[in-house]
Formats: C-alpha cells, sequence, structure tokens
C-alpha cells in the first residue's frame, strides 16, 4: 500500500502536532507518523508546566521572552487544556539574596509580571510553605495538560484535512537519488485505529517533503536517513503526589539544581526534577535515589510532603541539542533553545528538515517557524494562524459553567468532564443514554470515556490520556477492568483482555516507585481485587492451562435443588463427610 | 475499673472473627477490638482454602492433599492440615445454611466478574447455582448502569478459559428510574423491599419487573447469573422470586467492592461472635501496648479513643489486624514494620526489591507479616518467641502469597482457630 501526502511529520507530541496543525490550516496535505500514542515520547512525560519564562528570567532571556509571549497565547487558544494557578519563587533562609533580585530584575527585563512577597504572604497564599520560607517572586506560571493539548492540536490538524496515524512507527526513511522521499512505516496494527489482535502491516509513505520532529528520537531518525543529528538525550524523574500540597506552582529561587519544582496538576501535585544525560532515549535506569531525592529535597520547602502519599513516578527525556563544538559538560547548561537543522543546507540531503531542541510551553512557536520554513520550500505564502484560533474544545470556554446541571452528573462529576472537555461538552456528554462513572478518582463517566474511545481504538492507555482514567489513587485498581469493558460491545472479549492486561501493566510500571505506605497498600488491595476475586493472574484463558470442569465440585444437591431445604442435610454431614474429603484427597 | 478479659482480639475480619469464636468455645471471656469497617467489604465473600500452588498455573481440585506442597513458612505449613480442616469446619458452623462446599473436599470454580474462573472452597448459597463445574446452558445478565461486570466481555470469556456449557450474555437497563451511577447497594435495597418501579410503560413490583426485563433473552437457559445485588437481607427470597418468574435456577456472580456477598458474610460473622458471647469494642484503633515488666507478656493493649488512651488488660491476646491492606502491616519508605507491637516482619533491605517487574509477577510485598511459631506466637529475628501470651493470626502473618494462591479465607480460618483455642486453652 502507498500514500502520498506534501508533507510528512515525524512524531506525535506536541511539535508534531503543533506542526501538523499549522501546516494543515495553511492548507497543505500533510499526514502524522507516531510510533506509540499521541504523547508518548517526551511531551507525556513532563510536569505539565506551564511557563511564566520566570525560569529562565536570569540564565536565557530571549527563551523567557518567549515563554511569557507563548504563555499568554496558550491561555487563549487552549483554554480548556490550562489552569492559571500562578508561581512562586520562593528564597529559603540559605538561599542567595543576589540571586533573588537578579530574578526579580530579570523577569521585569522580559516582560513578566513579578510582584516579591514577604515570606508571611507567601505562606497565606500557600500554607504548607515551610515556616523559615524567607520570601517569594510572584509570577504568572501554571499548570497545562499536555495530552488534552496535543489530543486537541492532532484533532484540529484532523479538521483540517490532515492524516494522523499513531503506533505507526518510523521504520525507514527512503532516499532516492540523494534526496528525502518519504519513509516506510510499521503499523502495529491497521493503518487506522489501533485494534489489537488485528494484524499490523508496513506501508511506504511518499511525500514531498518530511519533518522530523521526534525529539529525542531525532538521531535514530537521522540515522536511518544517513545524516548526523546529535541530540543529546537528558533524563528527568517525576514524582506525583495524590492531593495537591500546593494550589500555586512552587519553585525554589536558585541558580539551578535538582528538585526544584512542584507543580499542582488536577487532584494531584508533581514534583520535578533531575537533569541527567542518558545514551538511549528507550532505556535508561529508573533509580530509586532519584524518587526520594525529589521527596527529600523538596520538603525543604514544603515539609508535608515528607510525610505524603506519592502514586506514581515517571522519567521523561529531554531532547536537548547543541551546535556541534561548543562542548558542553553538563546538561543542566545545555540551551533550552529549539534548533532547526536543514539537511539540505547541513549535509547535501534535500527534502527534509529536523526540529532538535526547545522547551514545551514554546511548542507552537517552534510549529510556526518550522511551519514557515517548509512554506518557503513550497512558495506557499499563507500566513500562520494558530496564535488566533482556538483549538477545538476551547472554542467559547465561558459558557462552559453554565453545563453544570445540564448533564444529571453531579458536582464534582459534572464540573470535572465540563473543564475537560471544555466546548465540546455538550456533545460529547448528551448521549440520552445511562452515563454511569467508570472512573472515580477521575470523574471520568462512560459518554466521556466513549469519545476518547472513539478516537484512540482499543488502545485504553490513549483513552486514559484523553480522559485521565485510571490516573488517581487507585491507579486503575478499581476501574481498569470498567474501561475495558466499555469496549465492548465494538471489539471481541480478546480484544478487551489483551487492552485491559496492557493498560493494567501500564499503571503497575509507574506506581512501583511508589510502593510505600499508603500506595503499597493501595496495590496489595489491587492485587487482591485482580488477582483473587478476579484470578486474572491465572486466568485458563491467558496461561491456557487445561481445566478439567468436572473434576471439580458441583454442588452439594442436583442441579435446580440448591436452595432447597434437601441440601441442608448435606452441609451437616459430621464424620461422614470428613472421611469422604479424606479420601477425596488421596 | 479496667477492662479486663480473659482473651482480647484485635481484628474483625474472618480471622478475628474465628480466634474470638473459637477462644470463646474453650469457655474463656473474650473481647474483639476492631478500628474501621473490615476489609470485607472489599472481598467477594468466597472462601478460598488454596486454588494454586506457587507457580503453577494449574488449579487445584483436592486442596487439603496440595498442603504438602507448600513451602515451610507457610502459614499452612506452620499450623498443620489438622487446623486447616478445623478451621473450615468452624466455618461452616457458623455459616451454616448460608455457604456451600461443606459437603466435599474438592474445590468448586466459581466464574469470577471478570468472566474467568477461580477454584475455591466455600460460596454463598447465592452463588450455588452458578458453578463452572457444573454443566448447564446459562445466561448472564450485566446491567447498563453498572461498568464493573459486561455480560457479553464475561461470556466470550468464559467460553475462551474453556467453560463445557453454553453460554450467553445481555447487558439489560435495570428497571426504575435509579441515578445512572447509583450503587450496587441501591439496587439491591430496591429488590430487597420489592419497591414498585416504572418500568416497559407500567408500575410494577421491581422483582417482577426486572424478570421480564430478562425474559425475552432467556432462550432455554437452565440458570440465570446477575451481578451480586440480588438484595441484601432478603437476598434468598429475591434470588427464588425471580427464579419462579424466569423459570430458570438463579444466582449472584461474586464482584468487586462494596461487595454484598462481602457484607453478608460480615454479618455473619458478627451474629456469630453475639451468639459465642463474645464482646465488641468497634470504632477505635489499638495504637499501643504495655508489657509485664521483667517478663516476655503483654499486660494490656492501648485503644486510642479520640486521643484519650485506654488500656485494655487480658491474659491472652490474639493479633488479627490483617496485612497491608488492613494496615496490619505498613511501611514507609524505608522498612516495613507492625504498628501495635513493633514485631519483626521480614523484608528485603531495598524498598526495589520489594516487588516484581510485572503487575502479577512473583511479589515480595504480598507475602509481607509476622514469623509465627507453631502455637502462632510472633519471634523476632532471631527466631526467639517475642511476648509468650501474643499470638497472630490471619492477614498479619507473613509467608503466603494469598492473593496468588487464592488462600487468603484459608489462612485466615485456620491462623484465627488456631491462635483463639490455643489463646482460651492457656487461660
Amino acid at each position: 500500500m502507498s500514500d502520498s501526502a506534501e508533507v510528512l511529520v515525524i512524531g506525535g507530541g506536541s511539535t508534531g502536532t503543533g506542526i501538523a496543525r499549522d501546516l494543515a490550516m495553511r492548507g497543505l496535505d500533510v499526514t502524522l507518523v507516531e510510533k506509540g500514542n499521541l504523547t508518548h515520547g517526551t511531551t507525556g512525560r513532563m510536569h505539565g508546566l506551564l511557563h511564566s519564562g520566570g525560569r529562565y528570567a536570569v540564565s536565557d532571556q530571549a527563551s523567557a521572552t518567549e515563554c511569557i509571549e507563548e504563555n499568554r497565547v496558550l491561555r487563549d487558544i487552549a483554554a480548556h487544556c490550562v489552569e492559571m494557578t500562578g508561581g512562586l519563587f520562593v528564597q529559603r533562609p540559605e538561599d542567595d539574596d543576589e540571586y533573588f533580585q537578579e530574578k526579580l530584575e530579570g523577569c521585569r527585563e522580559c516582560g513578566i509580571p513579578a510582584e516579591v512577597l514577604s515570606g508571611e504572604e507567601a505562606r497565606e497564599m500557600e500554607p504548607y510553605l515551610a515556616k523559615d520560607v524567607k520570601r517569594a517572586i510572584r509570577v504568572p506560571d501554571g499548570a497545562i495538560d499536555p495530552f488534552r493539548l496535543c489530543v486537541a492540536n492532532a484533532a484540529s490538524a484532523e479538521e483540517h484535512g490532515a492524516r494522523i496515524e499513531t503506533h505507526a512507527e518510523v521504520i525507514d526513511v527512503l532516499v532516492e537519488d540523494g534526496e528525502v522521499v518519504g519513509l516506510e512505516v510499521k503499523h502495529d496494527s491497521g493503518p487506522g485505529k489501533r485494534e489489537h489482535h488485528t494484524p499490523g502491516e508496513t506501508e511506504k509513505l511518499y511525500a514531498d517533503y518530511v519533518v522530523n520532529a521526534s525529539g529525542a528520537w531525532a538521531g535514530q531518525i537521522g540515522d536511518m536517513a544517513g545524516v548526523d543529528v546529535a541530540v543529546r538525550p537528558s533524563k528527568g524523574v517525576m514524582t506525583i503526589m495524590n492531593t495537591r500540597q500546593v494550589d500555586t506552582v512552587v519553585n525554589r529561587c536558585r541558580p539551578k539544581g535538582d528538585a526544584d519544582i512542584i507543580v499542582p496538576h488536577e487532584t494531584a501535585a508533581i514534583l520535578g526534577t533531575t537533569d541527567e544525560e542518558v545514551e538511549d532515549p528507550d532505556e535508561y535506569p529508573e533509580e530509586q535515589w532519584e524518587v526520594d531525592m525529589m521527596i527529600d529535597t523538596l520538603s525543604e520547602l514544603v515539609p508535608i510532603l515528607q510525610e505524603a502519599r506519592t502514586i506514581r513516578s515517571f522519567w521523561g527525556v529531554r531532547p536537548l541539542y547543541e551546535p556541534p563544538g561548543t562542548g558542553t559538560t553538563d546538561p543542566t547548561d545545555i540551551t533550552r533553545d529549539f534548533f532547526l537543522l536543514d539537511h539540505e543546507d547541513r549535509d547535501d540531503l534535500p527534502g527534509m528538515t529536523s526540529i532538535v531542541g526547545g522547551k514545551f510551553t514554546t511548542y507552537r512557536m517552534m510549529a510556526e517557524k518550522i511551519s514557515d520554513h517548509v512554506c518557503e520550500k513550497f512558495g506557499i505564502t499563507a500566513e500562520c494562524r494558530t496564535a488566533d484560533e482556538p483549538l477545538p474544545g476551547s472554542d467559547d470556554f465561558s459558557i462552559l459553567r453554565d453545563y453544570m446541571d445540564e448533564f444529571g452528573l453531579r458536582s464534582p462529576i459534572g464540573r470535572r468532564s465540563v473543564q475537560r472537555l471544555g466546548s465540546r461538552a455538550d456533545e460529547v456528554l448528551k448521549t440520552g443514554e445511562p452515563n454511569p462513572v467508570i472512573c472515580e478518582c477521575e470523574a471520568v463517566t462512560r459518554a466521556e470515556f466513549a469519545d476518547a474511545v472513539e478516537g484512540s481504538g482499543s488502545d485504553l492507555n490513549a483513552a486514559r490520556i484523553r480522559t485521565r482514567a485510571s490516573m488517581g489513587n487507585c491507579q486503575g485498581g478499581f476501574c481498569a477492568h470498567r474501561m475495558a469493558n466499555e469496549l465492548a460491545p465494538k471489539y471481541e472479549a480478546e480484544v478487551v483482555r489483551t487492552a485491559l492486561d496492557e493498560l493494567y501493566q501500564e499503571r503497575w510500571k509507574g506506581q512501583r516507585h511508589a510502593l510505600w505506605g499508603d500506595q503499597l497498600s493501595q496495590a496489595m488491595l489491587n492485587y487482591a481485587l485482580h488477582a483473587t476475586t478476579m484470578n486474572r493472574d491465572r486466568d485458563p484463558a491467558r496461561t491456557g492451562a487445561s481445566v478439567d470442569f468436572s473434576a471439580f465440585d458441583g454442588g452439594p444437591t442436583e442441579p435446580g435443588e440448591a436452595g432447597a431445604d434437601a441440601s441442608a442435610a448435606a452441609t451437616d454431614g459430621g464424620s461422614l463427610r470428613e472421611d469422604e474429603s479424606r479420601q477425596e484427597g488421596r | 475499673m479496667p477492662i479486663r478479659e480473659d482473651v482480647l482480639v484485635v481484628g474483625g475480619g474472618i480471622a478475628g472473627a474465628a480466634s474470638a469464636i473459637s477462644a470463646a468455645r474453650t469457655g474463656a471471656s473474650v473481647r474483639l477490638v476492631t478500628h474501621k469497617k473490615s476489609t470485607l467489604r472489599h472481598a467477594s465473600g468466597l472462601i478460598d482454602v488454596l486454588g494454586f500452588l506457587p507457580g503453577s498455573d494449574d488449579p487445584i481440585v483436592y486442596p487439603y492433599s496440595a498442603l504438602s506442597d507448600l513451602p515451610d513458612e507457610h502459614p499452612y505449613s506452620v499450623v498443620g492440615e489438622n487446623a486447616v480442616r478445623e478451621g473450615l469446619d468452624l466455618f461452616d458452623d457458623i455459616a451454616g445454611d448460608a455457604y456451600r462446599g461443606g459437603h466435599t473436599g474438592k474445590n468448586a470454580l466459581v466464574a469470577t466478574h471478570g468472566g474467568t474462573v477461580k477454584p475455591t472452597a466455600r460460596y454463598p448459597k447465592g452463588a450455588a447455582e452458578g458453578l463452572a463445574s457444573t454443566n448447564r446452558d446459562t445466561l448472564l445478565v450485566g446491567f447498563r448502569s453498572l461498568p464493573d461486570f459486561d455480560a457479553s466481555v464475561a461470556c466470550e470469556h468464559l467460553a475462551a478459559a474453556g467453560a463445557p456449557f453454553a453460554v450467553d450474555g445481555v447487558q439489560v437497563d435495570f428497571p426504575g428510574d435509579f441515578r445512572a451511577d447509583a450503587k450496587v447497594t441501591r439496587y439491591a435495597k430496591a429488590l430487597d423491599r420489592n419497591e414498585t418501579v416504572s418500568a416497559f410503560g407500567k408500575e410494577r413490583p421491581a422483582r417482577e419487573a426486572l424478570a421480564e426485563a430478562v425474559r425475552p433473552h432467556l432462550d432455554g437457559a437452565e440458570r440465570v447469573g446477575f451481578p451480586a445485588l440480588l438484595g441484601d437481607a432478603h437476598a434468598d427470597e429475591v434470588r427464588s422470586d425471580l427464579s419462579s418468574e424466569l423459570g430458570a435456577a438463579v444466582y449472584e456472580i461474586p464482584m468487586g467492592p462494596p461487595s454484598l456477598p462481602g457484607l453478608r458474610l460480615e454479618d455473619l460473622l458478627f451474629d456469630a461472635l453475639d451468639e459465642a458471647g463474645v464482646r465488641i469494642s468497634s470504632g477505635n484503633p489499638v495504637v499501643d501496648y504495655t508489657p509485664v515488666e521483667g517478663e516476655h507478656r503483654v499486660k494490656s493493649v492501648t485503644v486510642d479513643r479520640n486521643n484519650q488512651r485506654v488500656p485494655l488488660h487480658a491474659d491472652e491476646f490474639v493479633l488479627a489486624t490483617g496485612g497491608l491492606v488492613g494496615k496490619g502491616i505498613t511501611s514507609d519508605r524505608e522498612s516495613v514494620s507492625e504498628p501495635v507491637f513493633d514485631l519483626y516482619v521480614p523484608h528485603p533491605e531495598d524498598r526495589y526489591d520489594w516487588w516484581d517487574q510485572q503487575a502479577f509477577g512473583d511479589h515480595a510485598f504480598a507475602a509481607f507479616g509476622v514469623v509465627p511459631d507453631e502455637e502462632l506466637r510472633p519471634t523476632d529475628a532471631d527466631g526467639e518467641v517475642e511476648f509468650d501470651n501474643l499470638r497472630a493470626a490471619g492477614g498479619v502473618v507473613g509467608g503466603a502469597d494469598f492473593a496468588a494462591e487464592k488462600s487468603g479465607s484459608g489462612v485466615s480460618l485456620a491462623t484465627g482457630y488456631l491462635a483463639g483455642r490455643t489463646a482460651g486453652e492457656a487461660i
């Protein structure tokens, strides 16, 4: 099978989906390929901070200025993905006064609204801040849901005619006569929406131009094309707390360091992070000390973290890049700026550009610049409209509050669904069918979940990131099987079973780093529910064990008589029963 | 005057109840102290004794004869086969007509709400018609408003597990005007009271309306399985009415939390405690203890009653506070512990060795618990008995992965029976 597009975009993260949307809006024929789910790479593995720019106000003012600009744009076009929590740069007694002053001035120089709070004022805002916190700078940081944002970008791209292929891994870059002409991809199942147990196939996709937006994996794509893209993947750990210990983004006000930020996110708070270069973006150690350091170090700012419940940890890899010859040794010193590598100019290989480096907050601006570059190749002069046109779900966010009572859903379920869905709430929730809650922790109902399945096939992890179902305290223990049941009757039981196993294992993966205290207790309960009550661990349908059903107890009475009085005698067998059962035992 | 008993049992689950009743039967005066609701609301209500041996995928037909294949540190190996049998006898006596399975030493196979089958030793009467080890054509009924159980998924799954009977599944609306996210207990209540509901254009009693919703799908099925919400206090009557209306046997499929069969089992245990004359103090946690000076004995345990610390005295104590789920075993980032007596709980030093990479792998945490001697007295790291008058029963005892083995209730009954009896006899 072959298909041709004008532009092929590799990578379903914020940058890739942002580029696909931008190009599609400018009228180009776009296909995006992603080897996993949308956000599978770096975008789905970050703390979801919408930078005010404050973080870079001393070290990199150009980035800081871009951040505050894009911060304002995203509040507008992605309202249903953003929570404007505000942020604090907090100074402890041992932190440098001079740096505090530099940070404050830096913010002002970059146009970032910044206000100094006394320690007391800061604690009034955030009561759990350490008693000895000296003072803080208040900035417009926020929290943003990267999943929702990417899905909305992809949906918008599709609305403008783009084809989005997830679970489609690039296995080759097609080069003919010294020019990139397309890609060969391997579909996990399909093409189209993922469906477990549907055989995949390989497909050659031809295009006039290829954009490599695969982030930390850009080097691997470069290798397939025979060009050197020296990304330096750097890992960082994020630890998720089960409640919001803070309602404001809390940053440590000191030059640089690990474990210096807490981002409140929906029902949780995310602690981050570390910065450590790794060899391979897919295989790197996830270690206990990293998790411990998050808790121990950030407890200096918010002491109750020491005792709080952690529900999981995850690691992400940054696609850091620096031009050859810079020779920076410490990954924290590598610029967060992005680079556009036109392989025609750089490597004499026309037809492909790689984009590397960059920050999540400025993804749209990066996409705009790349799209300008691509359009220039095609001689297209259409203007970029992504800063002005709201994403699907954020069209008219102001009317949403009125939907609260409309769907027969109690608060907070109604409120949370509507917040997640934004302006799509009406079309998604008004099904006219019973709409029970599937995930209680995150208040996800059947209608919202069904809408997600519509967009993600039998892939429950893809439906999860669209809805947050199974991302709360129980980590799927109480709801993973319900989520799987929602795939029926569209998908047959074998698909349901496989999808459930995959989701359950994915939920387990992150939880392993949080197994002490309440979360270990929860893990044991989950294990008991799924292994004992459901016998999912030794299910003959999975293990292939052949069971002689007739060898087991068939009940005390003839079929149809259990419950009748006659059976009472059978349960009171006295010594005869004892002998019988001993005999059976031999 | 301080509260004083011969035997004091801490914990209100199966192990605590079995200990208290078995101690009371020796003639001792017994008090049972329980904090929160027991974990039975999470449990299926089935009484598993031994369904699988560690590392094996083959379901066990004869649990008693498999006991000898268990490792030495397993609670069953510690208490011996007789205690397991006596524990089950105690259960049969407590449960009376409410449970089945006591007529044989074999396991039954019960269909789970996930659609697979599992071996169990005792099952509620309400589940008896549904045994997968009997060969009758079956209709499974799910409710659209109850996302925990999907009848079509379950019936295809049962077929994949090799069930030797024809099974069909149908999803229906529970008749009447219930909230979309009504709890199972709400449906059970409607059936219990046989409330008048409006369905198919007219008003009628809930049981009749439910039968009518199911009848068109029967197609000759000999038995009909519903998720376990068929009444609570009047469950037998609800089942019997539905059975007459449908002309087929009716049974319940055990479910996850909140589990009605689990809650009914809890009621059964508490009735039996009352009957045995056990005093019950509930609602406050036991947080500490006082030793007898100069001896390896417990003098009293301390209950936290709204921040007031009240001692409860006894001659003999049984600790049946549960495992990780019941918080009889607790942990922090550094270590695992038993919170009341600070008993020795062996565990790998590095918490990254507490678990397996696979969700259903071989988890060290699943077997966390205290190490008992043959009289179930917890021992220290050197194998020495910690207190001469303290015994442990149920989930707080380590050495078994009950979830993988399907042995939770059996371990609770066997250890509870033995701990209670030996405590009572020591008076």
